[in-house]
């Protein structure tokens, strides 16, 4: 059984969003997500500074499975990604809400949080797939 | 829903992320796989290979049949519980599986092949048997552990009483049978270790008892970032029916000697080896960042074009390494296109590691 929390957003496509207090969304990608690939090997964050469109890919995780985009769940400009992936990507495996998060965005467009899942909504996505 | 070994309970209960593997349904971690990769170069940890079919060859004619039947030479095994490596040809000299066949006594020897093959080797080790005085009983009664890595002996000795001095004594590729254990000194992950062959029923007991004695449980994950570590083949990824042993590095496991030896793909071979093998199975290491994987494209400067076979992520080296298939005359440097950039790769002679220690 995958840990999906309640207090997140989710796309179809297994990442999760979290609007934080100062109007940042961080995103990482699902407990789901990252049992499903396996131990991950590499991964890529986009830069500080980058301009990411919703339905785009904006970084890229690889296991010795299987390499997979990872999409961005809003669009905006990447204010932070998180560096220590380079060394220890096992921490999107170990922590995936956590310190394993991928990147933060300043959004541009308010009303396409509206449009990500609920926890429930992605439950049910996940439970299907089984 | 697939084949199920006699342990698919215990690997459930253990937490194990299961898949299809050939028609089985089999382990591929019980949650890192990197850590119980790491558990086999370091310590212990163990495999259920099950899936795979042991069967016992016996009568007068063992020898001759086996002899006729591998591309590798059973006379060679002089003492009881010898065991070799050997591809099974068919008639172009293409790979039907490839095996280890252990030498029990004059007239019986065992052999054990791959699991998504187990159907098509019956029927052909069945099919061969016809002209030789000999039988071939597959031993759907029993079931398979691998127990690999430095104190993998050491900690399985323990389960087997007073027959773990003879156990410990079993030099490398000698196998014995211990009571109701067949406990052979042979592996697929480079390190030392046993595979053991026990009843079905004992089977769920037995890994239980290793699991407290230390062993960890290890999924086909680890498994295959092992055995490529190790530079050994894939039946499937490697080679298979459409190639021969000389062009999927497996020369060396072809006994041309005696030159009276017949063995089906015989000719075949000698005429491939006659014109010049067109092809080789190299190993590659990836200089950047990046997965190598079965399939993708290798491309020579002024030679030609090849073909990833096996590729992973080593866990041991921190790098990705593979087998590709290349033309005769590639040399150290090649390219490969993975997603559609090209990244440098260099030729190595693997293995990659030996005894927990890397060698490239």
């Amino acid at each position: 059984m995958s840990a999906i929390p309640n207090d997140l957003k989710y796309l179809e496509s297994h990442e999760w969003a979290r609007l934080e207090s100062d109007g940042s969304v961080t995103v990482g990608i699902s407990d789901h997500a990252q049992s499903a690939l396996g131990d991950l090997v590499f991964v890529e964050v986009p830069p500080v500074g980058k301009t990411l469109e919703r339905g785009l890919a904006a970084a890229v995780v690889e296991s010795v499975k299987a390499a997979s985009d990872v999409y961005t769940p809003v669009s905006g400009k990447v204010i932070a990604s998180n560096d220590s992936l380079g060394a220890t990507p096992e921490l999107v495996n170990q922590d995936p809400y956590g310190q394993g998060w991928l990147f933060k965005i300043r959004p541009t467009n308010t009303a396409e949080l509206a449009a990500l899942l609920d926890a429930q909504a992605y439950g049910k996505i996940v439970a299907e797939q089984h | 829903m697939g084949l199920k070994t006699p342990l698919y309970q215990t690997h459930l209960a253990a937490g194990a992320r299961m898949v299809d593997f050939g028609g089985w349904d089999m382990p591929v971690n019980y949650g890192s796989q990197i850590e119980e990769h790491h558990a086999v170069r370091r310590d212990a940890g163990m495999f259920d290979v099950s899936h795979m079919l042991i069967a016992d060859v016996q009568g007068k004619q063992a020898r001759d049949y086996l002899r006729y039947l591998l591309a590798n030479d059973v006379a060679k095994l002089k003492d009881a519980g010898k065991a070799l490596y050997s591809c099974m040809l068919n008639e172009r000299g293409g790979v039907v599986d490839d095996l280890i066949a252990y030498r029990l006594s004059d007239e019986q020897y065992r052999v054990v092949v791959n699991a998504g093959t187990r159907d098509k080797d019956v029927a052909w080790l069945q099919q061969h048997a016809q002209g030789f005085s000999v039988e071939v009983h597959p031993r759907t009664d029993l079931a398979m552990l691998a127990v690999q890595g430095p104190n993998a002996r050491a900690k399985a000795a323990g389960l087997l009483g007073a027959n773990a001095p003879s156990a410990l004594a079993l030099s490398a590729f000698f196998g014995c049978q211990l009571g109701a254990h067949f406990v052979a000194r042979t592996g697929y992950t480079g390190e030392d270790g046993w595979e053991i062959m026990l009843p079905v029923a004992a089977a769920a007991a037995f890994w239980s008892a290793l699991r407290a004695a230390g062993v960890a449980a290890c999924g086909l994950g680890a498994r295959d970032t092992l055995r490529l570590e190790a530079g050994m083949n894939l039946y499937g990824n490697d080679m298979d029916e459409q190639r021969t042993p000389l062009e999927s590095g497996l020369s060396w496991t072809v006994a041309f000697e005696p030159a009276d030896r017949n063995f089906i793909g015989r000719a075949a071979l000698q005429a491939q080896r006659a014109a010049g093998v067109a092809s080789k199975l190299v190993g590659l290491v990836l200089e950047e960042r990046g997965v190598l994987r079965s399939h993708q494209k290798v491309l020579v400067d002024g030679i030609g074009e090849g073909e990833l076979t096996s590729g992973t992520f080593s866990p041991t080296l921190q790098r990705s390494i593979g087998f590709a298939r290349v033309p005769a005359a590639t040399g150290e440097r090649v390219a490969v296109d993975i997603r559609g950039k090209l990244l440098a790769a260099r030729v190595v002679k693997y293995p990659f590691v030996r005894n927990g220690q890397a060698l490239i």
